[in-house]
């Protein structure tokens, strides 16, 4: 079988005596969605936080399309092709929206011309419009929209989203699933980590619940509309 | 006679020409500042190697003397990245001030090592001397040196901005400033940009290094000592955060300072540090993030 585009295997996290992750093993195909979700503090965006080399794993294994990444810093693993939507956006405010996506492209591999925004704003066309306005002042839906744009544009192999419907109106919301649902025909492997379990497990081709730092149980997409097991899932049933 | 009127057009060329030098100081110290978090307090101790450089090669011809300066400066604050902040990334900012004082009295030491060869204290840098003399303008006596200064700091300056904001490498600068950890995990190489903000302010540190020696020739271990004090001063009143502040917090503190040089008698020149400290304080007490600084204080910063 070919490598997994992403695989952890083994995660252990410790922050001082506190285990927030142990033994996670998870896989991600090319083109696949997989959902990870679970109670606040369940050690979903520690696991994001390990792969991407912002916080280190006390043991454990990751790989991307088969090489070793664990250990790196963060600017090596997103040249070895992981963009993170961070949660809470992490845009740079004061820069203008197309500076925030030319930074997008400090991780992009080989060569690339004037063109290279130009799937971001065919994408999303309100950063067309207002590329040369200061991030800082999009809404926080416009935002979201371009931190996902901005991780896009990286042309990563794998994408990480934490939380990216956090603090979005509902309307919003549908957006941000709307383009997830675009873009997994674009080839990413796409770990999600959501609060929104029903409509991640609708979404992902299967979603791992995670609780105290492990996995707990494996939904697939027909199992959103069955609330018992949503229900038991979330409080450890 | 009031102080107002002590106010001449000499004093006020000579203070935007004082201003100016501060103003590039600021800006070597607040490139570092962006991408470490750092203050380094050994910045005059790289403008005092620059200025023992010249005069040491104050027989060579000019552009020779002045190329090693450069080359010493930078190699320098190279070493400084590679050898003591490089391995302390991510220590406390208490940590790193202290070692940066550490480092400033290392290079004294080392200064006054060399100095000593001789057996007398103080070198004299002659290489730009001829930069200090006058030129008369419209009746007013201009020194050469404060024309150079002004228009080197400009050009330095506005070179600077295109770098910053009109290449890559400058906006990966820009971004580490505002959010180094955001910066890393989108690509920006942390070593490279780093090291980019290094070199700049040594360069920046041989600039200052030669337009120094030309007003205050005799090179001693703690030259530019006091200049980097008031500096940093500056930095602080400006707004460290951001670039454009602390420059402009460098050249006010320069501009302030020779100001109140012409202006207070002679006999009370020895007071100029306590009525430049005093304004200060009181900047600090009405802004405390900086004269320049708008919005969220700098400790919020995340």
């Amino acid at each position: 079988m070919a490598d997994a585009a992403l695989a952890v295997r083994g995660l252990e996290v410790r922050y001082g005596p506190v285990a927030a992750v142990r033994g996670l093993s998870l896989e991600v195909g090319k083109g696949e969605i997989v959902g990870l979700i679970g109670p606040n503090g369940a050690g979903k965006s520690t696991t994001l936080h390990a792969i991407m080399g912002l916080v280190s794993a006390r043991a454990g294994e990751v790989t991307v399309a088969g090489r070793r990444v664990l250990g790196r810093p963060p600017e090596r693993i997103a040249a070895a092709g992981v963009a993170l939507v961070p949660e809470g956006r992490r845009i740079f405010a004061d820069f203008t929206v197309e500076e925030n996506l030319l930074l997008g492209l400090a991780a992009r591999r080989g060569r690339y011309g004037r063109g290279a925004l130009s799937g971001a704003y065919e994408l999303f066309p309100v950063l067309g419009e207002f590329r040369r306005r200061q991030a800082g002042l999009l809404s926080g839906g416009q935002q979201q929209q371009l931190a996902i744009a901005r991780a896009l544009v990286a042309q990563p192999d794998v994408l990480l989203l934490d939380e990216p419907s956090l603090g979005l109106a509902p309307s919003l919301v549908d957006s941000v699933f709307d383009v997830l649902a675009k873009i997994r025909d674009g080839g990413f492997a796409i770990l999600l980590v959501e609060q929104r379990a029903q409509r991640t497990v609708a979404l992902a081709d299967r979603t791992h619940v995670i609780a105290n730092g492990e996995l707990r149980l494996t939904l697939g997409p027909g199992d959103a509309d069955d609330t018992e097991k949503m229900v038991a899932a979330y409080f450890g049933g | 006679m009031s102080v107002l009127a002590a106010i001449d057009a000499q004093t006020l060329v000579d203070s935007v020409g004082l201003g100016a030098i501060y103003a590039l100081m600021a800006v070597g110290i607040g490139l570092v500042f962006g991408v470490l978090r750092l203050v380094n307090f050994a910045y005059g101790q790289l403008v005092m190697a620059g200025a023992y450089t010249l005069a040491f090669t104050a027989n060579w011809r000019v552009v020779w003397s002045l190329a090693a300066c450069l080359i010493v400066v930078v190699a320098l604050s190279l070493a400084m990245e590679l050898a003591v902040f490089r391995p302390l990334r991510g220590a406390s900012p208490a940590v790193m001030l202290v070692t940066t004082f550490a480092i400033a009295f290392v290079l004294q030491a080392v200064a006054l090592l060399i100095d000593l060869r001789d057996n007398t204290l103080g070198e004299v840098a002659t290489s730009v001397a001829p930069l200090n003399q006058a030129i008369t303008l419209r009746g007013v006596e201009v020194r050469k040196i404060t024309i150079v200064a002004v228009i080197v700091t400009v050009v330095v300056l506005a070179l600077l901005a295109l770098l910053l904001n009109r290449t890559r490498i400058g906006l990966h600068m820009r971004a580490a400033s505002a959010d180094f950890s955001t910066a890393r995990l989108l690509g920006v190489r942390a070593n490279r940009v780093i090291g980019l903000a290094v070199l700049l302010s040594g360069v920046l540190a041989a600039i200052v290094a030669v337009l120094l020696t030309v007003q205050l020739p005799f090179v001693q271990p703690d030259f530019a000592l006091r200049e980097t004090i008031v500096v940093l001063v500056g930095v602080v009143v400006g707004g460290i955060e951001k670039l454009w502040s602390a420059t402009l917090g460098g050249f006010l503190i320069g501009f302030a300072t020779g100001i109140l040089n012409g202006a207070l008698p002679t006999d009370q020149t020895v007071f100029l540090p306590s009525a430049v400290f005093a304004l200060v304080i009181l900047v600090l007490l009405l802004r405390p993030s900086g004269l320049f600084v708008w919005g969220r204080p700098a400790a919020e910063r995340l």
